[in-house]
């Protein structure tokens, strides 16, 4: 059932949307899918381009080994079924950047069958979204189209280089649940490192379906839009293409199948296919290739290989250390960080260390734009200081203060050094911060008269206690004595 | 099963051959024929025999991902644009096409 929340309001009523996404992320290979040439980024026009991947007569494709692996290793990771059997068919177009006159692909028989993979959403909330399948394929060429008035300019150096197409079930209700998949997918490829998820560079990008429906009925006719490559043109396309779609069905309109292509600078969808010229791909079964058989003992041997994975890392984050879904989910979320918070929250207070990393720590991070690996602070001296705060030897906030000095590298050293050095140790004796207290209150007859009304004002006492104290009595002593003191309860 | 004009026309344009109108009368009809004639093997009964993906009894071999040099590989910009129309700075040239 959906939920009301999710449905998008219309002139006539409500609307649901439905999102599914074609993800093409390129297998982190150093050769192609069927020739020894680079498949690296950058090169000058037609470096990387064997006579296999130009298409010159007489040439066949031999596949690569790594990528095959990488794609069960993918398949894996999406919980997915592994094909012991499958096999390659032709998808016949013409276009100048694909001198083959067809993509070789995987149609009927794809390496990889069914899976599931958990997203997590704003608001600390996980749903389960289904995989239908993987498949490899080559990518195409690349024209560019703006080198000359009246031509195009052809450079096949990603001609061949090898993909993993990964489809979704149309499982998702919005544009935060596309986006928060594709997010997802990226993190699980990084983890397992078959996909470097370089969405710039153009190493992952997806096409996204959408199409709206009035809750419950049947599904509507849905449209394809090409090649997004970022998480917030994800969301905008779903936004873009559930309401235009709306506005179009409440005027009486029908929607046509159709693909198209995002505008990043209007933020809009155009046509790049009408339907009447829709491709009929003739896909049939390369003649070139025969079956892709998979040693069973082989596929158990990448399943062993595998790393703990995003989700399993999740949960254990939660069962191990009292997180919450979303704080578990954010530090999962990159290897890294991830790595970084066990070696702080090792033997301490779980969610104390959390809370310093994913608040703390990755604020001051980000706002320097620094990534983790750079972090001026490390896990063992975070740690460290967190100690200190657990014995009373500082306070929260005196911490912060230590904080701030270590991660701009005002002090070297570690955290009790520098609380040493500059003479911030909590003061939990009593006996000193009774005397504090006492001038207070014999400095300041009115508030003293006044507190006794209104209660409220007691914080100003605490405020001062800590002004005199400079900021190192013990907040839990300070409130205690003042009570006392004062005589409130 | 029998191959119409409009089919014959379709198919033609898909595998960009360009065939006169008065020719498509003439292939439907010869299409049909070769068709009809392929037909009789619907005649087997193969009820429980799994379709063959290959009539060689092997499975595909793999090779090893390492980036090499010559008529496989990469490096050979020259040769690749060798016989192109119309080149540019190891560019193919091609008419204009846009989306």
């Amino acid at each position: 059932m959906i939920e009301p929340r999710k449905l998008l309001k219309g002139e006539t009523g409500d609307w649901e949307v439905v999102v599914g996404l074609e993800v093409h992320a390129q297998v982190s290979s150093k050769s192609k899918l069927f020739s020894g040439a680079s498949a690296e980024y950058g090169a000058g026009p037609n470096e990387h381009v064997s006579l296999v991947d130009a298409a010159m007569p007489g040439m066949l494709p031999v596949i690569n080994r790594y990528c095959v692996e990488q794609a069960v290793r993918t398949g894996l990771g999406l919980n997915a079924q592994i094909n012991l059997w499958s096999r390659f068919d032709r998808k016949n177009y013409f276009y100048p950047d694909l001198p083959q006159g067809y993509q070789i692909s995987q149609y009927k028989d794809p390496i990889v069958g069914e899976g599931a993979i958990e997203i997590e959403l704003d608001g600390g909330e996980s749903i389960t979204i289904g995989i239908e399948r993987l498949h490899l394929e080559q990518d195409a060429g690349k024209s560019i189209h703006d080198l000359a008035p009246k031509e195009s300019y052809v450079d096949l150096n990603r001609s061949g280089v090898a993909l993993m197409e990964i489809v979704s079930k149309p499982e998702m209700r919005s544009a935060e649940e596309g986006a928060a998949y594709f997010s997802k997918l990226r993190t699980i490829v990084r983890y397992l490192g078959t996909c470097d998820g370089n969405m710039d560079q153009g190493s992952m990008r997806a096409d996204v379906n959408v199409s709206v429906r009035r809750p419950g009925e049947e599904l509507g006719t849905r449209t394809e839009t090409k090649n997004v490559n970022s998480l917030r043109y994800v969301r905008q396309v779903i936004d873009y293409e559930a309401r235009r779609q709306i506005e179009v069905l409440e005027a009486g309109g029908k929607i046509d199948q159709e693909t198209l292509l995002f505008n990043a600078e209007t933020g809009e969808t155009r046509t790049m296919r009408s339907k009447e010229d829709a491709h009929d791909y003739r896909y049939f079964p390369d003649p070139d290739l025969l079956p892709l058989k998979l040693d069973p003992i082989w596929v158990e041997e990448i399943r062993a290989s595998l790393p703990e994975l995003p989700d399993a890392k999740k949960h254990r984050f939660m069962e191990e250390y009292g997180l919450s879904l979303y704080d578990a989910a954010v530090l999962a979320a990159d290897k890294r960080k991830a790595a970084f918070f066990e070696n702080v929250a090792k033997g301490r207070d779980g969610k104390l260390a959390s809370n310093w990393v994913t608040g703390e720590l990755f604020g001051a991070l980000n706002k320097e734009n620094i990534e983790i690996g750079d972090s001026p602070i490390s896990a063992n001296q975070l740690g460290q200081l967190i100690d200190l705060i657990k014995d009373q030897t500082i306070s929260g906030k005196i911490a912060k203060d230590v904080f701030a000095l270590m991660f701009n590298s005002e002090e070297a050293g570690n955290p009790a050094d520098i609380v040493e050095k500059r003479g911030l140790k909590q003061v939990t004796d009593t006996g000193a911060i009774e005397k504090i207290i006492d001038e207070i209150i014999a400095a300041n007859p009115k508030q003293v008269e006044q507190v006794r009304e209104k209660p409220k004002t007691f914080g100003w006492f605490v405020g001062q206690t800590m002004k005199l104290s400079g900021g190192k009595a013990n907040p839990q002593a300070v409130n205690e004595i003042l009570k006392k003191k004062l005589g409130i309860d | 099963m029998a191959i119409n004009k409009d089919i014959v026309r379709k198919v033609a344009h898909l595998a960009r051959i360009a065939e006169p109108e008065e020719r498509l009368e003439p292939l439907a009809k010869e299409l049909s024929g070769i068709l009809g004639w392929i037909e009789q093997l619907n005649e087997v009964d193969v009820e429980g025999v799994e379709a063959m993906a290959s009539t060689v009894d092997a499975a595909l071999p793999l090779r090893d991902d390492e980036v090499v040099e010559g008529d496989t590989g990469g490096g050979k910009s020259d040769a690749i644009v060798a016989n192109a129309p119309k080149t540019e700075d190891h560019f193919f040239v091609v008419p204009k096409v846009v989306e």
